[in-house]
């Protein structure tokens, strides 16, 4: 790829852009709108002055929450007052070593005084600064300068960022799964470009998101989902190309029973005609029936209006019944699809992260996987996952069978002062993969497959019986 | 097959994996009128193997049936011949996600050893990366490119054979991720910073050694590199396990109204579904530095 100008121009941040916020290890994900107020870390500002900027540039907040794209330079240490004390014996603890007072910063705060030139004026007013040692120094204008530096930066979303972000801010709503789990999820998976892929969470998209940023926009991925609908908040910040979206199928699980037993029916043209078998119309009906009610106040506020209005209403409504029919037909004809993309089992990988009773859904899901594909189930709980081990054995199928969690240890990295940080995680949540196999029982379905040598498989067939 | 796509049937040509047990797998070539001998006995290629569809039961001389299994990278990191240490999955894992490496990325990776990170790279970064591998070691370097040849991944591959301290990835500006297992890294940060495209970047150094790491994360911080971060994630394996914990006799208790089923309880004990640690693990491989390059 050459190194032209305007290759830049996909660095460049755009208005409606998911991008990530970022100071210090606290992430937050946003959309770039205009005017709209962002509030991150108690303060609050507007991403507008950010379109056009470089990725990964960090900005000052400004008065009025205006960003200033900072210069290189700033990110440099403001000591260079080279003097310290050997140890601390006589560092007292007296609450008296800070001359300034809590109203004198926030004086300095509102004389505009940036972050850097604050913490330069706590050091200057600070009686025990110049005894303490090196190190201590160190650590200091570190502690200040997470408080009273008002920088944000802007970056693009990556897996590992938003991973890292959900892991962070929200792990109740990712079942606690953590970042380094993931990782190994999406490994042992062999998630990978061109692959069929099938997944079930409920981790507000995120592990979807990862999986579909893992494939690039080849093969295709079905998001199995509890419920009414799919739940993805996660994969918009993700920012994928629209492209990405084609290869992303969703289908309820409230239908497997039916489509393992090929009663599953999506051929209908009539929406009223199947109404009670398919859960798609009922949901639709039904929010049919939540949304008319408000369209019906608004109708009576003004139901003094003339006629002509009225037939205009009239008009719209059937207007609007014709989409939604059009819609429910577009929505049979996806469903059909995604049917017949699970109805061949032959996906090529199974991930399954969720709050539902892992048990049930592995061995529902895992009939849609072909022989010889990696399977990987993760649970925040340690006991689920040992039934669904015990009930594989039991059941067969399946081969590779592993129990796993990881420990997961961040280091200090100093001259000198290089040790573990103090702090670990506990856990990172626990995770079951496998492999599957070619059971006895599937075997005359192979049987009828044309490739396959005859009498080979008659002499196995011996052999298990 | 490929280690980039699944295929269905195992053909004349292919790497498959004998699933013998738990712990034991072997990788083999697959070669019309080959055998493979297994402790269950020999595996014929021409009837056994080819034309089965991958995942078949396998039924050897002596009776003893096997598994035979499509390859994929994390398979082949338990098989591969070893010619130096290898990185195993939960590192390569974890690596995967902090190079945020996705299919498109260019990599570049030294050394590349026998090749177990370089087949996780190849499988995550295809169809449209690329991976510049880089080994000092002329032996060690032609075996796995031909190793590449023969998984069908060496279109999206260049070894070089050179000292990349010295003579470094064998390009400039490309690489969205850089990855060094070398023994000394901190000499290769220079490099590394050439190799990587000038919008940026993230870098990965793995060493065993405390050491290592100190000098590397200095030079990372000279040369610019930002977000420096280490870390170390070990696997834990919980052996599935069902244990019977006998009950205390207390004798017979007064206080108690006498139940009918007493004798029995005796006697009694509890068996439940539980998990044992294995006796020894690996507690160490090696200390993961992470950094992001900026953009310049």
């Amino acid at each position: 790829m050459a190194d032209t100008g305007d290759e830049d121009c996909q660095y460049r941040i755009k208005e409606g852009d998911y991008v990530v916020l970022k100071r210090g290890d606290i992430f937050k994900a946003v959309q770039i709108q205009p005017r709209k107020k962002v509030i991150f870390e108690k303060q609050w500002f507007f991403l507008d002055n950010a379109v056009g900027h470089l990725y990964s540039t960090t900005f000052d907040i400004g008065s009025g929450g205006a960003l200033q794209p900072q210069k290189l330079k700033e990110n440099e240490s403001c000591s260079d007052a080279k003097e310290a004390g050997t140890d601390n014996r006589h560092i007292v603890d007296d609450g008296k070593s800070q001359k300034l007072t809590r109203d004198d910063i926030e004086t300095l705060k509102e004389q505009g005084l940036k972050g850097q030139e604050i913490i330069q004026q706590l050091i200057e007013n600070s009686s025990t600064f110049r005894d303490k040692t090196e190190y201590a120094q160190d650590k200091y204008i570190k502690k200040k300068k997470k408080k009273y530096e008002n920088t944000v930066t802007v970056l693009r979303p990556t897996c590992r960022i938003l991973a890292m972000m959900y892991h962070g801010r929200e792990p109740g709503k990712i079942c606690h799964l953590r970042y380094d789990t993931l990782a190994q999820m999406l490994t042992l998976a062999n998630i990978h470009a061109g692959s069929k892929v099938l997944v079930f969470e409920t981790c507000a998209g995120l592990v979807l998101g990862a999986v579909m940023e893992r494939m690039g926009g080849f093969g295709s991925v079905i998001q199995m989902y509890p419920g009414g609908g799919p739940v993805r908040a996660g994969v918009e910040s993700f920012g994928f190309p629209a492209h990405f979206h084609d290869t992303l199928h969703e289908f309820p699980i409230c239908h497997v029973n039916a489509l393992l037993a090929g009663t599953l029916d999506t051929t209908a043209k009539e929406p009223s005609a199947d109404e009670n078998q398919s859960g798609v119309v009922a949901e639709e009906e039904q929010n049919q029936r939540e949304v008319e009610p408000q369209s019906m106040e608004t109708s009576t506020a003004d139901a003094v209006g003339d006629d002509q209005e009225k037939n205009e209403k009239e008009k719209r409504k059937e207007a609007k019944t014709q989409v939604k029919k059009l819609k429910l037909e577009e929505k049979r004809k996806k469903l059909a699809a995604v049917a017949s993309l699970l109805e061949a089992r032959n996906a090529d990988g199974l991930v399954i992260a969720s709050r539902f009773q892992p048990c049930s859904v592995l061995m529902g899901l895992l009939k849609f996987l072909a022989p010889s594909r990696p399977f990987v189930v993760y649970s925040q709980y340690k006991e689920p996952l040992i039934e669904c081990y015990t009930k594989l054995r039991e059941h067969g199928g399946t081969v590779n069978l592993k129990l796993t969690d990881s420990w997961l240890r961040h280091y200090q990295v100093l001259p000198n002062r290089t040790h573990p940080l103090l702090l670990m995680s506990g856990g990172g949540g626990y995770l079951l993969s496998g492999t599957t196999v070619a059971t006895d029982h599937q075997k005359p379905a192979g049987a009828q497959r044309a490739e396959e040598p005859a009498p080979k498989r008659l002499k196995l067939t011996d052999t298990e019986a | 097959m490929s280690f980039v796509e699944y295929g269905d049937l195992i053909q004349d040509g292919d790497i498959a994996i004998v699933y013998l047990s738990h712990d034991s797998m072997m990788a083999v070539k697959v070669q019309q009128g080959a055998q493979t001998q297994t402790r269950y006995g020999v595996i014929r290629h021409s009837t056994d193997l080819i034309g089965q569809r991958y995942g078949s039961k396998v039924t050897c001389s002596k009776g003893g049936w096997v598994h035979v299994l499509h390859p994929t990278p994390e398979l082949w990191t338990v098989c591969l011949p070893h010619r130096t240490q290898i990185l195993y999955t939960t590192d390569i894992a974890t690596i995967t996600m902090m190079l945020e490496l996705k299919p498109g990325s260019i990599v570049c990776e030294s050394g590349t050893g026998s090749g177990s990170l370089s087949h996780a790279i190849l499988r995550t970064i295809a169809p449209t990366g690329h991976l510049h591998t880089v080994e000092f070691h002329q032996q060690r370097a032609e075996k796995v490119a031909e190793e590449f040849k023969e998984h069908r991944v060496d279109h999206l591959v260049t070894v070089r054979n050179q000292d990349v301290c010295k003579d470094g990835f064998g390009v400039t500006g490309v690489a969205d991720a850089v990855f060094l297992d070398i023994p000394k890294p901190w000499e290769a940060v220079g490099h590394a910073k050439a190799a990587m495209r000038k919008q940026g970047g993230r870098v990965c150094s793995f060493s065993p050694c405390i050491e290592q790491v100190q000098k590397t994360c200095e030079a990372l911080a000279d040369q610019g590199f930002q977000e420096i971060s280490t870390l170390e994630v070990l696997l834990r394996v919980h052996d599935v396990r069902t244990v019977s914990l006998p009950l205390p006799d207390f004798g017979p208790d007064p206080s108690a109204p006498a139940r009918p089923d007493t004798k029995e309880q005796n006697h009694a004990s509890v068996t439940l579904k539980t998990t044992t640690p294995p006796r020894e693990m690996p507690g160490h491989t090696g200390y993961l530095t992470f950094a992001t390059k900026p953009r310049l």
